[in-house]
């Protein structure tokens, strides 16, 4: 009889090969339970963040102002929500529901990028998101493609294609606005001001400060420090946001020669707490309208699984009934 | 009815369902369907922009001066496109009815003497034969579901009903159109429709509408107070901008 503990250990060292190897973990192999809920814990996260996303991008698409902007808009809130989906089903991979995530988010146990809780008020915000938030996105999950759990990381592959799109249409509505009339121009620097700040904080805390590095770099989750994937945002957008002729809202941003990087001003890391703690400008409308659309449609899902129901029942009885003749 | 009137008129009816239902993404009872919406909605403002680009092409303006740039008495979309239909029972009866008359309508403007007209038919088609599988199946989940979603689907549907005469109800001057081979005699669809829709409402254990109500008006520009509002909300970026691209 194999020893349990001998069996645990042998399990343990498997993962810890795999690890070393640069293989992927895959749903049915043994993981530590922490490594499980860490997973759980980021992709739900990951995949409320493209949901929520929805919202301030969605409130846009019966107002965009020509029919091609509609219709690139609306496909490109579509694929969030396809994001979405691809992030559900990687963390049920490892035995979460989906209904189980979406309670833990209403009642606030899970959270979301903090970059959704601000909102955007006019047509340019549009442009700065895909501009400025699908951009740090993209720098966010290009190492999680490399992520040691296979499911996420093939998801984040696609997506990652998906986000590349959607940065190139924010910036061509940036352009677009910039090389506008004085107005579209006074929008998209309105625009880039109040979007600035917010995507310099979806990196996340300091290293020093962040709770869950040290794991999820063990468990090669996490290849980057915060600060590190923070630097290398801001050194792609401000070249970028001198083709547009915007000004970074940063009296202190400078390039620094002997790092060949560009130095920032302090970034208000209390906003950032504040937000985080669900007291941003849009944190309650946001879990409200999603709870809000839930329990609208709580009769359409109940009539389905009624409908599922009745079908599966009356093709026993028909099953039966042949059996029997 | 010119030619050009006549693909206006078809543009309309694509666009003002496209932005109804644009606006379900991220308000419908799955995340799954938020998808879906979104899909179908990308099917009629893609339809939109064909008919406008070909309006374009007989002398008319271009598609936003069409979407944006006009009043709600000179659209000339009918009357059940424009409905709000913000409850998913009502999204699902309005569809159902509109998918069952757009398969049988498009498939007769494929073989359109107009050889544009019918090419674009011959795209939207297969886009419409994919929609009314999908609201057929939505409406037999819904009504054949629990009590309250059958309650719910037959009070929809009769909500509705009264609009769907439009649908087959020529303007006097579309039949010159019609004589020519460029448009389908509208009239002539309503029995196949009747009975595909019947057949979808009896799966789904409906009652067919009994009441006979109906009202009409919006190729003639008589719409419902619903439009004026929804092309607030549609144009009122645009038209703050005159003049600018975007």
């Amino acid at each position: 009889m194999v020893d349990a503990a001998d069996a645990l250990r042998d399990a343990q060292s498997r993962f810890e090969q795999r690890l070393t190897r640069d293989e992927r973990v895959e749903p049915k192999d043994w993981m530590p339970d922490g490594y499980r809920r860490t997973l759980i814990r980021q992709i739900s996260q990951h995949a409320h963040s493209e949901v929520i996303g929805m919202q301030p991008e969605g409130s846009w698409i019966t107002r965009a102002p020509s029919l091609e902007r509609k219709l690139i808009l609306l496909a490109k809130v579509q694929d969030e929500g396809g994001h979405g989906l691809y992030l559900y089903g990687a963390a049920e991979t490892l035995g979460a529901s989906r209904d189980d995530m979406i309670d833990a988010l209403h009642e606030g146990r899970a959270k979301y990028s903090s970059i959704f809780n601000y909102p955007a008020l006019t047509w340019a915000d549009i442009g700065a998101i895909g501009w400025l938030v699908d951009s740090a996105a993209i720098v966010n999950q290009i190492p999680l493609q490399r992520c040691s759990y296979g499911p996420y990381a093939r998801a984040m592959v696609r997506i990652c294609k998906e986000e590349s799109f959607h940065q190139r249409q924010g910036y061509d509505i940036m352009l677009t606005l910039a090389r506008g009339t004085a107005a579209q121009k006074a929008m998209a620097q309105d625009a880039l001001n109040r979007w600035w700040w917010p995507t310099l904080m979806m990196f996340g805390p300091p290293d020093a400060e962040s709770d869950h590095n040290s794991e999820s770099f063990a468990w090669k989750i996490k290849r980057y420090g915060n600060d590190e994937l923070r630097q290398k945002f801001i050194d792609q957008a401000v070249p970028q946001a001198e083709v547009l002729d915007l000004t970074i809202p940063d009296p202190e941003l400078a390039w620094d020669e002997a790092s060949g990087h560009y130095r920032i001003g302090p970034i208000d890391w209390d906003e950032f707490r504040r937000v985080v703690a669900g007291d941003g400008p849009c944190n309650r409308q946001r879990l409200a309208h999603h709870r809000r659309v839930r329990e609208d449609g709580a009769w359409v899902r109940e009539a389905v699984e009624a409908h599922a129901d009745k079908t599966r029942a009356r093709g026993l009885r028909a099953r039966v009934g042949t059996g029997s003749r | 009815m010119s030619l050009l009137a006549a693909v206006v008129g078809l543009g309309d009816d694509a666009l003002v369902l496209g932005q109804r239902l644009s606006a379900w993404c991220g308000k419908s009872p799955w995340l799954e369907e938020d998808l879906a919406m979104a899909n179908t909605a990308l099917d009629f403002l893609g339809r939109a922009r064909l008919l406008y680009g070909y309006a374009e092409q007989l002398g008319g303006c271009d598609e936003d001066a069409y979407a944006f740039q006009r009043d709600a008495r000179a659209f000339t979309n009918l009357l059940i496109y424009e409905l709000p239909c913000a409850d998913f029972a009502l999204a699902c009866a309005r569809q159902l009815l509109v998918d069952a008359f757009d398969v049988l309508h498009l498939e007769k403007l494929c073989d359109s003497a107009d050889a544009n007209l019918a090419g674009i038919a011959a795209k939207a088609h297969k886009e419409a034969r994919y929609h009314r599988r999908r609201s057929a199946a939505w409406l037999v989940r819904l009504g054949d579901g629990t009590a309250e979603s059958h309650c719910r689907m037959q009070k929809a549907m009769e909500d509705v009903w009264g609009y769907h005469a439009e649908l087959f109800a020529p303007v006097e001057a579309e039949i010159g159109l019609v004589e020519k081979g460029v448009l389908p005699d509208r009239a002539a669809l309503r029995p196949q429709w009747l009975a595909a829709v019947s057949a979808t409402l009896d799966e789904a254990t409906l009652e067919l509408p009994s009441a006979d109500w109906q009202v009409d008006g919006g190729r003639r520009g008589l719409h419902t107070e619903h439009l004026a509002p929804m092309l607030a909300e549609m144009q009122h970026l645009h038209r703050s901008h005159p003049g600018a691209r975007w």
